[in-house]
């Protein structure tokens, strides 16, 4: 199995600790001048998102993570999966619910995203960094206000709800970035 | 490395500098000043080759060899005690130093050494000096620089006897989340590596926040080329500086003895052969050396770039360097 040792190992580097995916933070080296180094590296869980730390000596390794991103566009959801498609391989596959939970409310149909692989099956979708989605449902805003007030919940019709400006209405594609969840413009006929 | 590394998608950024042009101007004048001061003192500068035919043997520390020629060397110290040996009394250097595997937020795998020895003087006469220097730079100028032994500053600020403390006991405190849980694998017995654990994560980071603090004697085990002073226990006259938690420089009253100096490299090559460490010849030409004789002398050196750094508040040390390891 290839392993990182930790002068190797950089934010994003995947490794394997105790049988679980994780990616590298943060690695802080410490040294005392004439004595024994060690690294104290931060991780996050892939399943879980989960943030750790863990010291080693310099110069130990962890094993490499099978973890591989591949960019395929989603076609359907039947209901229990997400169904994707390699665009350059034609090949299909289904991500659960779980692997799905952040990006299922942004997408609808034909986006690219990103799929991140365990051991050949999928952990993590992480959709396009902005979405142009229409507003099914929100409460009709008073003529004159600026985007300067609080603003108004809007859902989405992927079902996803933002803050959107009081002047923004029903009907209308907004532009939103799904890193943060917050909407960006208006998308222009 | 992690945090050293700048992370950037764009590869043609790295061309630029990774200090400031004013970070740039300022280590001039700080280079400037260390030659003032001593060439008001009468010590004279010397150059010797960065590149050798030997290298240290110091179980933590690694060099790089270069193919044809030799190996970087990863202290100035051989060359010029050899010189010391050779009668040219007081010597610094300002020297590039290379240490393979050094690399993080104060640590960078070249940097730049100031070293210098002092016939004559024992360590505390050279810890006032370093004093001296400092101030003359304008560190906290009007104060004492507070000496603390080893085992003071582990009793202050790890609550516990570094000497006396069993190995075991190290290991559970350390299970104990005190300091980090790390697994030492072969080293766990070893008392010096959960020490050196204790003191990278717990002792030097609360050491020097007011003003600068030396620690000095340090456990006879890690005296690397200092004298060992006998007594219960017997201690390393060795001291380090630190300033703002960040180690900055280490110095020793010098080991004359040759004979025990190479008992040290062999005992200390055994060790990297039965670790798996890289092994290089240790310097045949110092043993001679010191079989000539040095003078009973003191000597340190002081990381210039960290000095830089904390003199101008920077949060990265690449920041005091023109070219960091990731843009040289």
């Amino acid at each position: 199995m290839a392993s990182v040792s930790t002068n190797e190992m950089r934010s994003g580097t995947k490794v394997l600790v105790d049988g679980e995916p994780y990616s590298i933070v943060e690695n802080e080296y410490r040294k005392p001048g004439k004595g024994q180094a060690t690294n104290t590296i931060k991780i996050r869980n892939l399943k879980n998102g989960r943030v750790l730390e863990k010291t080693l000596k310099s110069g130990d390794s962890w094993e490499l993570a099978d973890i591989e991103e591949v960019e395929m566009q989603y076609l359907y959801n039947d209901g229990e999966f997400w169904h994707f498609m390699n665009p350059a391989t034609f090949e299909q596959i289904q991500a659960s619910r779980t692997a799905c939970e952040d990006a299922a409310k942004w997408i609808k149909g034909e986006e690219t995203c990103k799929i991140l692989f365990f051991n050949g099956l999928p952990l993590s979708v992480t959709p396009p960094n902005f979405a142009l989605l229409t507003i099914t449902e929100t409460d009709p805003g008073v003529r004159g206000d600026t985007s300067g007030g609080g603003g108004k919940p809007a859902t989405l019709e992927t079902g996803a709800v933002v803050r959107v400006p009081l002047f923004v209405q029903q009907g209308e594609v907004i532009k939103v970035d799904t890193r943060t969840g917050e909407y960006l413009s208006r998308a222009g006929k | 490395m992690g945090e050293g590394r700048r992370e950037t998608g764009d590869a043609s950024a790295l061309w630029s500098p990774s200090a400031s042009l004013q970070t740039i101007k300022a280590r001039a004048e700080l280079y400037g000043s260390v030659r003032a001061f001593f060439s008001s003192r009468d010590v004279l500068e010397v150059d010797t080759p960065v590149m050798s035919a030997h290298a240290t043997v110091d179980r933590h520390i690694e060099s790089f060899d270069v193919p044809g020629g030799g190996w970087l060397q990863t202290s100035p110290e051989f060359a010029m005690k050899r010189l010391l040996c050779a009668g040219a009394g007081p010597i610094f250097q300002i020297a590039p130093v290379f240490r393979r595997e050094e690399s993080g937020r104060h640590h960078n795998p070249e940097f730049r050494l100031l070293e210098w020895y002092r016939p004559g003087w024992d360590h505390h006469r050279l810890m006032d000096e370093v004093r001296a220097l400092l101030q003359a730079l304008g560190l906290a100028p009007h104060h004492d620089y507070p000496r603390w032994t080893y085992r003071e500053a582990f009793m202050q600020h790890a609550g516990f006897d570094p000497f006396a403390e069993p190995v075991a006991r190290l290991r559970e405190r350390a299970r104990d989340g005190e300091v980090p849980a790390l697994d030492l694998g072969d080293r766990e017995a070893d008392r010096d590596a959960w020490l050196d654990l204790w003191m990278s994560h717990r002792v030097g980071p609360r050491l020097g926040f007011d003003v600068p603090a030396f620690l000095l004697d340090f456990p006879a085990s890690q005296a690397a080329l200092s004298r060992i002073r006998p007594g219960d226990p017997p201690v390393a006259e060795r001291f380090e500086l630190f300033w703002q938690g960040i180690e900055l420089a280490n110095g020793f009253h010098e080991l004359g003895d040759a004979g025990e100096q190479r008992r040290r490299f062999e005992s200390d090559q055994l060790w990297r052969k039965e670790n798996g460490r890289v092994v290089p010849p240790y310097d045949a030409h110092l043993i001679a050396a010191l079989r000539a004789g040095l003078p009973d002398c003191a000597g340190v050196a002081l990381g210039l770039d960290r000095l830089l750094m904390l003199q101008l508040g920077l949060p990265h040390m690449a920041q005091a360097l023109s070219f960091d390891g990731t843009r040289a």
